[in-house]
């Protein structure tokens, strides 16, 4: 046990010599990157993103267009900041609600156990026993193609993995000793559960919740370049890459630009959750 | 009224189901705890004391357990007859309780400060800022320096000492009449061991407050309680004063277990120890409890269950053959 945590003090203290939790830094660096360019895409943009110039179509990078300009003479990096915009909110939105409602079902199913542990966990059963992107395309054909479609599916669907996170949290802390301790004080149920064991519980979520971030930000691409998310001529880097396929060969500024924003936003919400999770752990 | 016991226990009986019906685990358990009183639950792992205590706040732990005769009262209130939501007022607003382990039974992502005021809120409905206020003003009563800037702390930056003294703030946040505290110094070590036993005298003498104090270290009974209640097999063996308890125990188990202590065999003797092994639950012998581990039992401790008598005032034992108070000196 002191060995252990000897060398763990130690790997610690090399993480800070790279100048504290690389991962985290760099991750947080990313993201925040591009949440400020979303929020100063108007002020920053050179151009309007879905203003069309006949005279400028296909345009490689240069002077008056950095990322060059498509088929339709939009200009791609005016098109890449706006799209910042809309790809950050669908990573937000599209984590956010199935994190809230397989945080609430996870910590009941684990608290309350018994038959409705057993019938939550059967639903997430059926859920599971789909593939995941079928079954998105399925709702969203259902519901109609656009965003309000995408959220809805992806918090139907996506939940599931945090129920299963939280509910084995709870399942071990209901346990623990000081939510004996808050018996004893008289708190009631679902005090001890919202705000005693989801707070200890949901740290491992919060971590899982930065990488299905990358999950969703790709899937909300995926849904547009079908066709069924966000709908032109609004700039979305799936979109983008999407529209720019056909002129891959020949105008390769189209796909690249919007395709290297998507990688870039990923490995951020990568980073940060790797680091996250070290920072957390260590802080344990 | 007020001369009357704050807590009294009447033939509390806990049992837990097993195939064949229920077995009690706790068996007519009797005794009365008056106002500023401390009381001492002693007895070896598994005699019951920490049961007994769970079912006097109604929090026994698992589904098979329950509390299946007796009656608790509190004041006027007949515990055993509330409903959930009555109970809950009364847990933590009445009786207070604080654990062995201090830094597993707080809240390791909370503030001390808020969750003595989380407290202070769900029972009085304070306002936040009020609750805060009080939070700090109970900090600094258990003694803790620089109580408004430690509010702010988490558990894991508190000490050992300065955990169990926070978890006594928490448990004492409402005031409650009566505190069971559950083996509250085993954890520590024996200087912080000995403010913390100083701190809960004190907090009985400032507020009045009652205390239940579940040990099995008799050294800590008789350092601070005021009576002992000896506990073996889930019934009590011996219950009085603790002059005459520690003096002149009656019981053979009593007996046994104050020989036991390192401060009565002479220097260079081996410690005295009690034969054999406590019994279980599903293994209870016939008759007295103790007879199988016991010099003094004769033929009818075997088949017959000692009556619990009185032996002297405000001093009883369950045991056919108790010991005098002059056989003592002899030994």
């Amino acid at each position: 046990m002191l060995l252990v945590r000897s060398s763990h003090a130690r790997f610690g203290w090399r993480l800070r010599l790279l100048g504290g939790n690389a991962a985290l830094t760099i991750g947080a660096l990313i993201v925040l990157g591009w949440l400020v360019v979303a929020l100063t895409a108007p002020l920053i943009a050179p151009y309007d993103p879905i203003f069309q110039d006949a005279t400028a179509r296909l345009q490689s990078p240069g002077w008056l267009h950095p990322f060059g300009t498509d088929n339709f003479g939009r200009d791609v990096f005016a098109r890449v900041l706006w799209g910042a915009r809309i790809d950050l909110q669908i990573s937000f939105l599209g984590v956010i609600f199935p994190f809230m409602i397989g945080a609430s079902v996870g910590a009941i199913a684990g608290y309350f156990g018994g038959v409705v542990d057993m019938l939550l966990m059967r639903i997430i059963d059926i859920v599971l026993a789909f593939p995941f992107l079928v079954l998105m395309l399925a709702i969203i054909a259902i519901l109609g193609p656009g965003l309000s479609s995408f959220y809805i599916a992806m918090a139907l669907v996506g939940w599931i993995s945090y129920a299963r996170l939280v509910r084995s949290q709870v399942l071990v802390l209901k346990h623990a000793d000081f939510a004996v301790a808050a018996r004893s004080l008289g708190f009631g149920h679902m005090r001890i559960m919202g705000r005693h064991l989801l707070p200890n519980a949901i740290l491992g979520s919060v971590v899982f919740s930065m990488s299905d971030a990358v999950l969703v930000l790709l899937n909300g691409a995926a849904i547009s370049y079908l066709g069924l998310g966000v709908q032109p001529p609004v700039a979305e880097w799936g979109i983008m890459v999407a529209e720019g396929q056909g002129f891959i060969t020949t105008a390769w500024w189209i796909t690249a630009f919007p395709g290297i924003a998507i990688v870039s936003l990923a490995m951020g919400f990568s980073f940060l959750a790797d680091g996250l999770g070290e920072w957390l752990g260590v802080r344990e | 009224m007020s001369a009357g016991p704050v807590l009294s226990v009447r033939d509390l009986t806990v049992s837990v189901a097993r195939d064949e019906g229920w077995r009690p685990i706790v068996d007519g358990v009797s005794f009365d705890l008056q106002a500023g009183q401390i009381l001492g639950l002693v007895g070896e792992s598994g005699s019951g004391k920490s049961m007994t205590c769970r079912a006097l706040m109604r929090l026994l732990p698992g589904a098979r357990l329950a509390i299946t005769g007796g009656s608790i009262r509190l004041g006027e209130e007949e515990l055993t007859a509330l409903d959930e939501a009555a109970m809950r007022k009364v847990r933590g607003g009445q009786i207070g309780m604080i654990f062995q382990n201090p830094s597993s039974h707080l809240d390791p992502v909370m503030t001390i400060g808020a969750q003595i005021a989380e407290t202070i809120r769900f029972h009085q409905g304070a306002s936040r800022r009020e609750a805060m206020r009080q939070a700090i003003e109970v900090l600094r009563q258990v003694g803790i320096p620089d109580p408004t800037a430690r509010a702010g702390s988490y558990p894991h930056e508190f000490s050992g000492g300065m955990r169990q003294r926070a978890m006594i703030a928490v448990a004492l946040a409402c005031q409650p009449k009566v505190l069971i505290a559950d083996e509250p110094t085993t954890a520590l070590d024996v200087t912080v061991q000995a403010q913390i036993l100083r701190l809960l005298l004190d907090l009985r003498d400032s507020k009045g407050l009652s205390i239940i104090f579940i040990t099995h270290d008799l050294g800590v009974v008789s350092q601070t309680c005021d009576s002992i209640a000896v506990m073996y097999g889930g019934r009590l063996a011996e219950l009085g004063p603790k002059r005459d308890i520690i003096r002149a125990a009656r019981h053979p188990y009593t007996a046994g277990l104050i020989r036991c202590q390192p401060g009565a065999a002479a220097t260079g003797t081996y410690l005295e120890t009690i034969p054999g092994q406590p019994p279980t639950v599903d293994a209870m012998p016939s008759g007295c409890r103790f007879h199988p581990r016991c010099p003094r039992a004769g033929e009818t401790c075997r088949e017959h269950q000692p009556a619990f008598i009185s032996v002297d005032l405000g001093h009883r034992a369950a045991c056919h053959f108790p010991e005098g108070p002059g056989q003592e000196a002899a030994r």
